[in-house]
């Protein structure tokens, strides 16, 4: 019995609903089979991701449930407006999936760098925005995404799953361990380098409370407002420039709140990174689970 | 007659452009094109409810004033609510949006309802159905890239119930278009996107008739309609001129405009025009 993969799991989805309609602009990497699997309801529009989007939009309009595949870059950029103005306005029930966000572009370069992608999708009213850390969350979380009556963006991730999940609930973040002289807050790509930084952590003796959001927009702003209560310090970890992502949805979450912690922002400066393999992505950039572990160590004040 | 019809409709537009104005050149231009479509092509069922009605959507939004002033004369806006034009609340602002019964989408963002059609169309593919997608574009608007590349995608995917009708009254927002970024030879650019097309005078009823009786032009790609159209249309104090383009006059001036609509002579108006937004 081979296990479940997003296609798969898709193309069930799509078999049980005759309203889903699967679309892409020319990237079929994770979805190969499903052109013969679904027929008419697999729509590929070439390199033409603004078409791809009104298109999902007015099949949304006739009551369908569009699933729109490009890379994350061109989804969110190139059709940005198109998603803002045709899908946001109109609150229709479009699924965006946005393939190799953040680090996951590897050494394609700047062009292909989705690392403002959260920024921008959480930006447009009514738009929720679900960053599965592997490929077994984006499962768990896919049957929601699909059957919620409202716009979604999926950062797509197809990592192998280095923890074990919990039920998806959108809005909810997972706590994959608790602890108490720090909070890890993850989403996506690096939830793999989290879980192992934390391993290292507790080795040093340092009590690792390690939070997967699943969604930044509906945000779980209960486990972050409880994490900055309890915790004498808030990581946020993403593949995501600073500005916009989850250390400003933290920060923007403090501030309302009146709440004042020690938070260490570990994400991608105002630069765009540096094209390698992921691997070699992740020790450039400081995200390598020891490099991780360091920087946490530091903030606590304390040695290896 | 249509043409009764369409003048009513162009007095109700007109008397729109004043207290915060309108688009008015543009609303003049289609304001026939739209009474047309809705009296001789749209076939729209049991009601705006009707999974099985044709669709229209106005590509360029600003052109709203026409069909507004069209729905109240066929009964389906009332009115009062119209006569609430840019109040906050009213919903009846310078672009269309779907508060307004019989508004399939909004518009505003130019080149965005062609991707938005394509869509309608696919669903209506899908599910074996005769219904059509009318898109209603302006001629500046095809400056737009996503409108090349809808064509490209809809001749892809041999979408022929897709019907672009273009309001090729010669203007964009303050230039002429062949001035700015020249459109012609407009027919065989279509053309060699794939689609069918036929020209006819867009104030013409009876060529409007031939044109739309005509659909579908192919049964590869989208059929595509260019209604030569003159931007004001109506209002010879005002016609094909490019600084009357968003118009917002004195309750005089607008009096004035009514009564030449009718056949007097021209308005004399003060109003700077130019007003661009």
């Amino acid at each position: 019995v081979s296990a479940a993969t997003y296609e798969t799991a898709l193309r069930d989805l799509a078999l049980a609903d005759p309203r889903v309609v699967v679309l892409t602009a020319e990237n079929r990497a994770a979805i190969r089979g499903l052109p013969l699997a679904l027929g008419k309801r697999f729509v590929d529009v070439g390199i033409a991701e603004q078409t791809l989007v009104g298109m999902s939009a007015g099949l949304a309009l006739r009551g369908r449930i569009p699933v729109a595949h490009a890379l994350a870059t061109f989804l969110t950029m190139r059709a940005f407006e198109f998603v803002r103005t045709d899908v946001g306005i109109a609150g229709l029930p479009v699924k965006l999936i946005g393939a190799v966000p953040g680090f996951l572009s590897e050494a394609n370069g700047p062009t292909h760098q989705a690392v403002e992608d959260v920024s921008l999708m959480r930006g447009i009213p009514g738009m929720n925005v679900f960053a599965p850390g592997d490929e077994e969350d984006l499962l768990l979380g896919l049957p929601h995404v699909l059957a919620d009556p409202s716009p979604w963006y999926v950062r797509f991730n197809t990592r192998r799953a280095a923890v074990a999940h919990g039920p998806f609930t959108p809005g909810r973040a997972e706590v994959l361990r608790d602890g108490a002289d720090v909070a890890i807050l993850t989403y996506g790509t690096l939830l793999t380098e989290a879980a192992a930084a934390v391993e290292l952590l507790e080795e040093d003796g340092i009590s690792c409370r390690l939070l997967n959001l699943r969604t930044l927009a509906p945000i779980d702003a209960d486990a972050i407002l409880a994490a900055a209560a309890e915790m004498p310090l808030l990581v946020t970890l993403e593949d995501h420039f600073e500005t916009g992502g989850m250390f400003s949805i933290v920060s923007e979450l403090l501030v309302r709140n009146r709440v004042s912690v020690p938070v260490l922002a570990l994400a991608l400066p105002a630069r765009w990174f540096t094209p390698a393999l992921l691997p070699h992505v992740l020790a450039e950039e400081g995200f390598q689970p020891v490099q991780i572990a360091a920087r946490i160590r530091e903030a606590l004040g304390r040695r290896a | 007659m249509r043409e009764r019809l369409a003048l009513r409709v162009r007095e109700r537009i007109v008397r729109l452009a004043t207290d915060g104005g309108c688009f008015l050149g543009a609303s003049l231009s289609c304001a026939d094109v739209l009474v047309a479509l809705y009296e001789d092509f749209l076939e729209l069922g049991s009601g705006w409810e009707d999974p099985e009605r044709d669709v229209l959507l106005l590509s360029k939004g600003h052109d709203v004033p026409a069909l507004y002033a069209l729905f109240v004369e066929k009964g389906w806006l009332p009115a009062a609510r119209l006569a609430r034009h840019l109040e906050p609340g009213s919903g009846v602002y310078w672009h269309p949006n779907r508060s307004v019964p019989g508004v399939e989408f909004h518009s505003g963002s130019l080149g965005h309802l062609l991707s938005v059609g394509l869509g309608v169309a696919l669903d209506s593919c899908l599910r074996a159905s005769r219904v059509r997608v009318v898109v209603v574009l302006g001629d500046g608007e095809l400056n737009e890239g996503s409108i090349w590349e809808g064509l490209l995608v809809a001749r892809a995917h041999r979408l022929s119930n897709v019907f672009l009708v273009v309001d090729r009254n010669g203007f964009q927002a303050n230039v002429r278009t062949e001035d700015l970024v020249p459109l012609e030879p407009l027919a065989a650019k279509f053309e060699a996107f794939g689609c069918a097309v036929r020209r006819a005078d867009g104030h013409d009823f009876d060529a409007l008739g031939v044109a739309l009786a005509g659909f579908p032009y192919g049964s590869d790609g989208p059929s595509v309609l260019i209604a030569d159209t003159v931007r004001g249309k109506g209002l010879p104090s005002i016609e094909g001129r490019a600084d009357r383009w968003f118009c917002n006059f004195t309750v005089g001036e607008v009096e004035a405009l009514v009564v030449e609509l009718h056949g007097a002579a021209e308005a004399s108006l003060v109003t700077e025009g130019q007003i661009v937004r």
